[in-house]
């Protein structure tokens, strides 16, 4: 089944032009989606996250809704069939 | 002939032209609308000028990326031109400073970033690798971040020998003679008032350091207080604020092709850091410091922004042309070594970073 990863707008250019991408990586940590990710997409990739693995600090990742800063970061367990949304959060001026 | 100024603000870069000598500029802009442009440079020794800018995403993080037609079009690289190495467990923060080396080391371009780092690219910018030697310098842990981040935000390549001598906030001078292996601190002289006395081997804020036209020994730096002169490629350094309104200040330009001569932008300090009176001033020496000489003529009254560490530079016309950017959006250009300045542009964001290149 797999896992839909759901991006903003401005993020889409670098995913081939879609808002969403389908990855065969469920089952794993959101860490190894995003490498998933990252193999296929790698300016996509980094701008998730930087070179030391880390989400970048203005970037929020839901899990089927859930923030990953509140439950377990890149080592949440991200199941298969699930949707993760890539949001830019409330920061800027 | 034209002549080139890039502008890179917190939310984009600007490219103003003259094609006649100076004298008019047309502003072309924004490239990389809400990218923060922390740093740019002009590169002239291809084909093509290249135009390099160190930028950071906003949300989604920094890189370098690059212009072959003047930015019509915008180039990086997939997997990001400067990632610091697995081990050292770093990311980088920002991009301060974009150098290229001298016309004999064709390609290789120099970054300085924050967290404290040099980089060396051999390809023009497309890719940087870790300077090792300044990296695992064991003065690195000590090296403390000042108000903008810790950074190597000077880089200064000597295009007839192996010296790079770079300064950082804080951090200080230090300066290699075997094109980055070895490392040693220079900032003998160098006042550090917001540390106890006696000044420390190293730890100084200096803002900015700028080669004169007479040689690669002989430099100028702008402190965090104070303004110093080099007559021996650091080894020791002395003050030549003498005359100025005030010893603080961001920025300091040497003419590339008058020896002697050199600019500051004092501001008041420490805690206001905006132009004495609100009066917008460069002050020019043609004596190495021994002496100022306060400028204004074009440039505004009322005025309470800072011009930050590279918010100046000179062109490599003669004579130098000189150009200023204000925290306020404003740029001025001044095409007779400070003594007129004309308005190049105004109400734009921060302006972070100015460069100025003949094409």
């Amino acid at each position: 089944m797999g896992v839909e990863v759901v991006l903003p707008g401005v993020l889409a250019d670098l995913a081939g032009g879609s808002r969403h991408l389908q990855v065969e990586a469920g089952g794993g940590t959101l860490g190894e989606l995003l490498d998933a990710v990252a193999a296929a997409h790698p300016a996509l990739g980094r701008r998730i996250r930087d070179e030391a693995g880390a989400l970048r600090r203005f970037v929020n990742v839901y899990v089927d809704g859930d923030d990953v800063r509140f439950g377990g970061g890149t080592a949440a367990r991200v199941p298969d069939g699930a949707v993760v949304q890539v949001l830019p959060s409330v920061a800027g001026g | 002939m034209t002549d080139l100024l890039a502008i890179g603000t917190r939310k984009g870069l600007w490219l103003a032209r003259s094609d006649d000598d100076r004298r008019t500029w047309t502003l072309g802009g924004p490239h990389l609308l809400a990218q923060e442009v922390a740093a740019v440079a002009v590169d002239t020794r291809g084909p093509t000028p290249r135009v390099l800018a160190g930028i950071q995403y906003g949300h989604w993080g920094p890189t370098v990326m690059w212009s072959d037609d003047l930015g019509a079009s915008w180039q990086e690289t997939e997997t990001g031109a400067i990632r610091f190495p697995e081990d050292t467990g770093a990311a980088l923060a920002r991009v301060w400073q974009l150098r290229p080396d001298g016309a004999d080391r064709p390609g290789v371009v120099w970054a300085g970033c924050e967290p404290h780092s040099l980089w060396r690219s051999t390809d023009g910018g497309g890719s940087f690798e870790l300077v090792r030697g300044l990296w695992d310098h064991p003065h690195r842990p000590t090296w403390e971040p000042g108000g903008g981040g810790g950074a190597v935000h000077t880089v200064l390549p000597d295009p007839a020998t192996d010296r790079v001598t770079v300064a950082m906030s804080t951090g200080g001078v230090y300066v290699s003679e075997d094109g980055g292996s070895g490392w040693t601190p220079r900032n003998t002289g160098i006042t550090a008032p917001f540390l106890p006395e006696p000044p420390p081997e190293y730890g100084q804020c200096v803002h900015k350091v700028a080669v004169d036209a007479a040689g690669p020994d002989r430099m100028y730096a702008q402190n965090h207080f104070g303004v110093f002169r080099t007559d021996d490629a650091g080894r020791s350094w002395t003050s030549i604020a003498g005359g100025l309104p005030a010893d603080f200040g961001f920025p300091v330009v040497a003419s590339p092709v008058t020896p002697g001569t050199a600019w500051v932008v004092p501001l008041v300090a420490d805690m206001e850091r905006v132009p004495p009176g609100g009066r917008l001033r460069v002050h020019r020496t043609r004596d190495a410091g021994a002496t100022w000489t306060e400028l204004g003529a074009g440039l505004p009254d009322g005025c309470w922004a800072a011009v930050v560490r590279d918010g100046a530079c000179a062109d490599g016309a003669d004579p130098t042309g000189l150009y200023l950017g204000t925290r306020d959006g404003c740029v001025y250009a001044s095409r007779d070594e400070g003594d007129t300045f004309t308005q190049v542009a105004a109400h734009l964001p921060d302006v972070l970073v100015v460069r100025a290149a003949r094409i």
